[in-house]
């Protein structure tokens, strides 16, 4: 029998889950999320959206096509959605030991080990799901080895400024000239925009951009409270005056709500899947759309000149907003996938034909 | 919104249980009326299957018992004038009678509108040039191949196709000039060869060894679109889906790949225009993002019933809801029932498909696996690790395994050729290659399939391995225990691990189950929810793992429920009867006010639907997993008696356990199964039965066969291969049979049984209260004694039982039933001869008739019986065969067509893998509708006739005046030729295979299409005189010419079609034959 460490999960409730370890062998800390997508380890570890959390995957078997190599095509990550994993842990039911993927370099715990990110295995995750939908999502703590840690909140910090780039990076080339601010950006909306030839930007979160000559301004998704963002609302604020298309994803799009004068709130248990149905507002269509986000925009603080764009059609919750009148709109999902479905690509082909 | 227009709807079904066509269209029709019902829509419904549930009381408005063709189905049109058809939900059977009726203009006629997907859009994707045609319009890759007739063009072919390649010699048959090329070298020496003996050569781009994927996706007429589930094959491209082992959801597809063919999938189907449901398979190379796209199904399949079942998805009501208009976002999921339809599943379980087949039942089939279907039904295993559902699924295979290890060894002559050429019995071959030591490189090389079901499967074995190195259950390590669970490991499989050889199953398993639990090792129970426990599902449909702490479900314990166990994998002998049965059972005990739990684990079934009853448990029906619910569920009570043998024979185990059986006491089965209790009980009744005796020695065999005499009926308790059970003429047969296939010794006894020739065989079914019979339905076989009563022609009312016999009957059941104290469903089968009737077996259990007599009668049999098992007090109906002023008949339906090689006779082993029940005003006309159903074609000018013995030649005789005087050309071969000439019957003489100088040779008239029927009797079961005929059966067969093997079905057959025309058959729903 294979020999792993006892790997203990205890809630900040004191409700505690016990498996065993598979990753590298020390005790973290944070606020625990559940995803309910059947593939994309890789890229999720990686999503700076995650920055802070430990990631429970509610399919059982993780682990079973490995990990890609870590590589680089035009200045960002080939397979990945960053440089380095985010999350602070990962949790599954059962943990692939073999892998068995072509563009496969190493293993799953291997990366773990690599970036000493804890994983654990042996936890029923469905009751560890079913106990986060009741009560919320929680803080918590890996124990191995019984080295104890302190719980820690991830959105009592600033990850959007935790995750940012440092400095303004240029990514493609073309005619036309993207800003992307940098909320914690996942490099597949680079990819996105730079296949569709246009020169990006990218600026840190908190980045006066306003003086760049600019054709349009796209915001990124981010980890954590919108609330911690300020400065990027109030730079937003300035592009809104200025007048060129916006669009913004995920954290992009609550950023943008808060610039257009609406209220956020804190979901109970957030999105986080591959299969949120979306309707567009006001027509018969729609989305299946990959989310990540534990804060949502409230639609009834939207102010006049602005609607929604997009609603959920499980719980009803905002899912996008758009101007009434100017080229500014932006989606709580994840157009850009990566990973899960690729269904609202289009939201990149309508930005860029606004440009 | 939905059109407000359609207020009657048409809907087809499948007919009979065939080799790629079974029970999942009884499951997708019933979801489907249901869908229409909801709307308020008449429902008109033609399926001869008269066992499936979607053709019981309840769920069409109006059913007709017809052939799914052209023919009836028009008529059916325009007697009922429906104002929609569905064409989705009846298998290929009813897809090609919907486009047969579209080219016809029959649907224009009738201004009848196809809902959902158009028929264009179906025929773009039934044949193959549209098809790559309509694909190729949008760049999407579909596998072709180039016809060349020069070795240049062959290598410019290669080169754009891309290595490797397999070249085909067109116009030649088995395969000759095949093969590989993975290189211009080796194209062009293949090349060259096979232009030698073939003007054109087909290359084609080989795709061995690549993965095989599908997707499920839905499109409503807004185009908007959904993959409900993906589903990998862990045979590797090769092996038709239906012959594979699938996953669902993909286990070896990255996010990039899994996305990728989804995203094509959605593609298609918008460009095809598909409204509902399909399914896109994908050959994907496990080495790049190649893809080829291998077919579009446009209808509801067997994967899409799978995937519903794999998911909770209820795509069949889902298809048929966007077919009248709906929107995808106007619907709700069917298990949250809050949040939409339109979403993808979230599985938070591994689900795995395994086949099962049947070949050992066939004499001379091939029984490699591959490229077409053989399997006669499959099972769904659920799990939360791979290892836990695999190992599942092979016990639910119910073919004697206990997993993956653990089982009796497998004799492999050629480990790496049974490797390399897969058969049923591959996946046991990968087990034994590991205990032989073989690398999973080296098994892989050889079988292709991914090394992460492989490593998957070695850890099973690594697992069984540790097991070994102990050998006390109760000292057991509770890690390896728990280990071994969570695996999948069934107490036996670790008994037997632990054990060794030597031990006591029923002790030990009592042993291990009690340390089990003593140390809190115990499985939970999940909910399959959709959404991975995301929202709230108030979901009834359920399994058990040991992968996980917690139950989904809270047990009131307050004994308010009923368990009833169904029938598992659809096999030659238990099929949608005993689903029926299950699920009439389930809605009996629903209405009688009870909690109807039900525990079945087959994906094509209706009783899986988790609207059937109030708790499903899609787990198996072993004594250990049924213990492990019950313990649960602490159900009032638990009823065994309408899944057939299967939950039968777990009687006596579950009676020790002091588990509540409803109806007929354990004790009372075990007298009716035990041959020699049963036996001795008729002996004291004075009831008569054929003369047996089980036996251990060959002396011993003789002795008995010199008192009774041949033929006798052979039952060996331990097959070594082939068929179960024989008929032997001679000594030598006998001899032959018992050393080839069966053992004979002390602990491998052989029962003989002195077989009676010419003898009636008669059914009773019935359901009895307390010992005392409350309804019964006598049905004859048309058949003589001797061809399996699962394959023979059952008529009820008997039309041609004396009354005298019937009389006996009926008074031999009430004595049976009073001596057992029957309480619930059973069925006696009897032999009658000159009003001398003996019993050949007695079930104490539903029997495959039942829902044939009780929709015949229109009494309810089961409803009835599960009522006495409730302990509610029933009153004798009001009725009985004697007021029908109608005939049933039932009918076997044959797949020998899939069964490459298989010998087409019938015999005392079943062979049908399904069947039909139609009725008429009078037995021709209930014949014909029958035999037409089950794809019998009426003669148009000529029939060969060849009739065995001179009894049967003679019972033949007027069938052979009649084809005669209505005009028909008759062949005979030599004895019948002769017998024909001697009654004044002209005919042609046409001459066997083995007269090989000799005109006309039948065989080349059947090749030419002289021959519009073949009637071919054996003289007897003998091996000699059934190779004698197999040529010419077997070229039937393959050359779908109607084949009739026996004198009296044949006799039936021709008297119906001649004394009755087609165009004069009533169209008559089953409500207007009063």
């Amino acid at each position: 029998m294979r020999e792993t460490k006892r790997a203990v999960l205890i809630l900040e409730d004191g409700t505690k889950f016990e498996g065993k370890s598979f990753g590298h062998d020390s005790s973290t800390a944070g606020e625990v999320v559940f995803n309910t997508a059947m593939t994309g380890y890789p890229e999720s570890l990686t999503d700076p959206s995650y920055e802070g959390q430990i990631l429970v995957t509610t399919y059982p078997i993780l682990g079973n096509y490995g990990v890609p190599p870590r590589r680089e095509k035009n200045d960002v990550s080939e397979f990945y959605e960053s440089d380095h994993i985010h999350c602070k842990a990962i949790i599954a039911q059962d943990y692939s030991w073999e892998h068995s993927h072509w563009q496969a370099d190493r293993s799953l715990a291997q990366w773990l080990e690599e970036e000493k990110i804890p994983g654990v295995y042996g936890i029923d995750t469905r009751a560890l799901t079913k106990y986060l939908r009741e009560k919320g999502s929680m803080l918590g703590k890996i124990v191995i080895d019984d080295v104890d840690v302190e719980f820690y909140d991830p959105n009592v910090d600033n990850l959007v400024g935790a995750t940012s780039c440092q400095s303004v990076e240029h990514h493609g080339e073309g005619d036309k000239t993207v800003v992307l601010i940098d909320c914690g950006t996942k490099h597949n909306i680079i990819r996105c925009l730079t296949r569709r030839g246009v020169k990006v930007v990218r600026v840190p979160w908190d980045y006066d951009f306003t003086s760049i000559a600019y054709d349009g301004l796209f915001i990124s998704n981010g980890p954590g409270n919108p609330d911690m963002a300020e400065k990027t609302v109030e730079n937003i604020r300035k592009a809104m005056e200025i007048g060129k298309p916006i669009c913004g994803i995920c954290m992009g799009n609550q950023l943008l709500a808060k610039a257009a004068g609406a209220r956020t709130y804190k979901l109970k248990y957030g999105h986080r899947s591959h299969n949120q149905p979306v309707r567009m507002a006001g027509t018969d269509t729609c989305f299946v759309t990959s989310q990540n986000h534990g804060f949502a925009v409230d639609s009834d603080t939207l102010p006049e000149d602005w609607e929604p764009l997009f609603i959920n059609m499980n719980d009803g919750t905002n899912e996008g907003i758009r101007h009434k009148t100017k080229p500014f709109f932006s989606a709580q999902f994840h157009p850009e996938a990566s990973s899960g479905p690729k269904d609202t690509e289009f939201i990149f082909d309508n930005f860029i034909k606004l440009l | 919104m939905i059109d407000n227009n359609i207020k009657k709807v048409l809907l087809l079904g499948s007919g009979a249980l065939k080799i790629g066509e079974a029970g999942e269209f009884d499951y997708s029709g019933s979801q489907a009326l249901k869908a229409l019902k909801e709307e308020g829509i008449e429902t008109i419904l033609i399926n001869p299957n008269i066992a499936t549930v979607q053709t019981s009381e309840g769920f069409a408005d109006k059913i007709y018992f017809l052939p799914v063709t052209p023919y009836f189905v028009e008529k059916v049109i325009a007697k009922e004038r429906p104002d929609g058809i569905l064409l989705a939900f009846g298998g290929q059977t009813a897809l090609n009678c919907g486009v047969a009726l579209y080219e016809s203009g029959i649907l224009d006629k009738y201004d009848l509108k196809v809902l959902g997907t158009p028929v264009r859009a179906i025929m773009d994707t039934e044949d193959r040039e549209l098809f790559v045609k309509k694909l190729d319009e949008i760049g999407v890759k579909t596998i072709k191949s180039e016809a060349v007739n020069s070795v240049n063009d062959a290598l410019e072919a290669a080169s754009n196709l891309g290595y490797p390649v397999i070249v085909r010699a067109a116009y030649a048959l088995g395969g000759l000039g095949s093969g590989f090329c993975d290189t211009p070298e080796e194209l062009v020496s293949l090349v060259e060869k096979a232009l030698s003996f073939s003007p054109q050569v087909l290359v084609e781009k080989s795709l061995k060894g690549w993965k095989e994927v599908e997707y499920e996706v839905v499109r409503d007429r807004y185009d908007n679109c959904i993959t409900v589930c993906n589903m990998e094959n862990f045979d590797p491209l090769g092996i038709h889906t239906g012959e594979s082992i699938v996953v669902a959801p993909s286990q070896t597809l990255s996010n990039e790949d899994y996305h990728y063919l989804r995203q094509l999938a959605i593609k298609i189907i918008r460009h095809i225009g598909i409204v509902g449901e399909c399914n896109v398979q994908y050959a994907f190379d496990p080495k790049s993002m190649e893809y080829r796209v291998i077919e579009v199904n446009a209808r509801l399949s067997r994967s899409s019933a799978l995937a519903s079942k794999a998911t909770g998805y209820p795509l069949a009501f889902v298809a048929a809801k966007l077919g009248l208009g709906y929107g995808l976002f106007e619907l709700k999921n069917s298990v949250t029932k809050s949040t939409s339809a339109f979403f993808e599943p979230a599985l938070d379980y591994i689900v795995v498909k395994i086949p099962r087949w049947d070949l050992g039942k066939f004499h001379g089939v091939n029984r490699e696996i591959g490229s077409s279907m053989k399997s006669v039904g499959e099972v769904m295993a659920i799990g939360r690790t791979f290892e836990e559902a695999i190992q599942k699924g092979l016990r639910m295979i119910g073919q004697g395994m206990h997993g993956f290890v653990g089982n009796h060894d497998l004799k492999i002559a050629d480990i790496e050729k049974a490797l390399k050429e897969p058969t049923d019995k591959r996946i046991f071959v990968i087990a034994k290659a590991m205990r032989e030591g073989w690398s999973i490189d080296r098994i892989h090389d050889l079988t292709k399939i991914d090394r992460w079901f492989l490593h998957k499967l070695h850890h099973i074995y690594d697992t069984a391995c540790e097991l070994r190195k102990h050998d006390e259950l109760t000292s057991l390590p509770l890690p390896l225990l728990r280990l071994a669970k969570e695996q999948g490991f069934s107490d036996f499989q670790i008994i037997r691990e632990v054990m060794k050889d030597d031990f006591d199953a029923d002790r030990d398993m009592k042993v291990i189950r009690d340390y089990r639990k003593r140390n809190g090792i115990v499985p939970v129970v999940k909910q399959i929810d959709t959404l991975a426990a995301e929202y709230p599902a108030m979901t009834n449909y359920l399994y058990l793992t040991y992968n996980g702490s917690e139950n989904d479900v809270t047990y009131l314990h307050d004994h308010r429920s009923i368990v009833v166990l169904g029938s598992g994998a659809y096999r030659i002998g238990s099929s949608v009867e005993f689903d029926w049965c299950s699920v009439n059972a389930l809605m009996t005990v629903k209405k009688e006010g009870w909690r109807s739990v039900m525990i079945n684990y087959n994906p094509e079934t209706v009783s899986t639907d988790y609207d059937m009853c109030d708790r499903l448990y899609f787990d198996e029906l072993t004594f250990e997993r049924v213990m492990d619910i019950l313990d649960l569920e602490q159900p009032h009570g638990t009823i065994l008696s309408v899944g057939g043998q299967i939950p039968n024979n777990l009687a006596t185990r579950l009676d020790d356990e002091g588990v509540n059986i409803l109806g007929t006491s354990a004790q009372s089965i075990d007298n009716a199964e035990d041959r020699h209790k049963f036996s001795a009980m008729l002996d004291r009744l004075g009831i008569d039965q054929p003369r047996w005796r089980e036996l251990t020695s060959f002396e011993d065999i003789n002795r008995f066969i010199d008192e009774v005499g041949f033929p006798v009926l052979v039952r060996p308790s331990y097959v070594l291969s082939g068929a179960a059970m024989n008929v032997c003429s001679n000594k030598e047969e006998l001899e032959r049979f018992l050393q080839l296939a069966a053992n004979v010794s002390k602990q491998h006894p052989v029962v003989v049984t002195e077989f009676i020739q010419n003898a009636k065989e008669i059914e009773m079914d019935a359901v009895a209260q307390n010992g005392e019979i409350k309804v019964y339905a006598i049905s004859e076989h048309i058949e003589f004694a001797g061809v399996h009563s699962g394959d023979a022609t059952i008529c009820f009312p008997p039309q041609k039982l004396y009354v005298e016999t019937m009389r006996r009957i009926k008074k031999v059941s009430q004595q049976i039933a009073r001596a057992l104290n029957i309480s619930g469903p059973f069925n006696i089968q009897y032999l009658a001869k000159n009003n001398d009737i003996k019993v050949i077996e007695c079930n104490l259990r539903a029997s495959r008739s039942f829902p044939f007599v009780s929709k015949v009668l229109k009494i309810n049999f089961i409803d009835l019986a599960t009522k006495v098992m409730l302990g509610i007090e029933v009153e004798k109906p009001h009725k009985n065969a004697f007021d029908l002023d109608y005939v049933g008949i039932k009918a076997s339906q044959f797949s020998f067509s899939r069964l490459q090689g298989a010998d087409p006779v019938l015999g005392v082993d079943m062979s049908s893998t399904g069947e039909v029940g139609c009725i008429g005003d009078y037995t021709d006309e209930a014949i014909l509708k029958s035999m037409l159903s089950v794809g019998l074609k009426i003669p148009q000018k000529s029939v060969l006739l060849s009739t065995g013995s001179a009894k049967q030649k003679t019972a033949m005789l007027d069938a052979a005046h009649m084809l005669h005087n209505h005009g028909y050309r008759i062949y005979a071969t030599g004895g019948t030729h002769q017998f024909l000439n001697d009654n004044g019957i002209p005919a042609i003489r046409v001459y066997w295979p083995s007269q090989s100088d000799m005109q006309p040779q039948a065989l080349e008239l059947l090749h030419n299409k002289g021959i519009d029927m073949v009637v071919n009797i054996p003289k007897n079961l003998t091996s000699a005189e059934l190779s004698n005929g197999y040529k010419i059966r077997r070229a039937a067969i393959d050359l779908n010419i109607p084949l009739l093997t026996n004198a009296r079905l044949a006799s039936a057959f021709i008297r119906a079609f001649t004394s009755l025309p087609v165009e004069e058959i009533e169209i008559k729903s089953w409500d207007e034959y009063k």
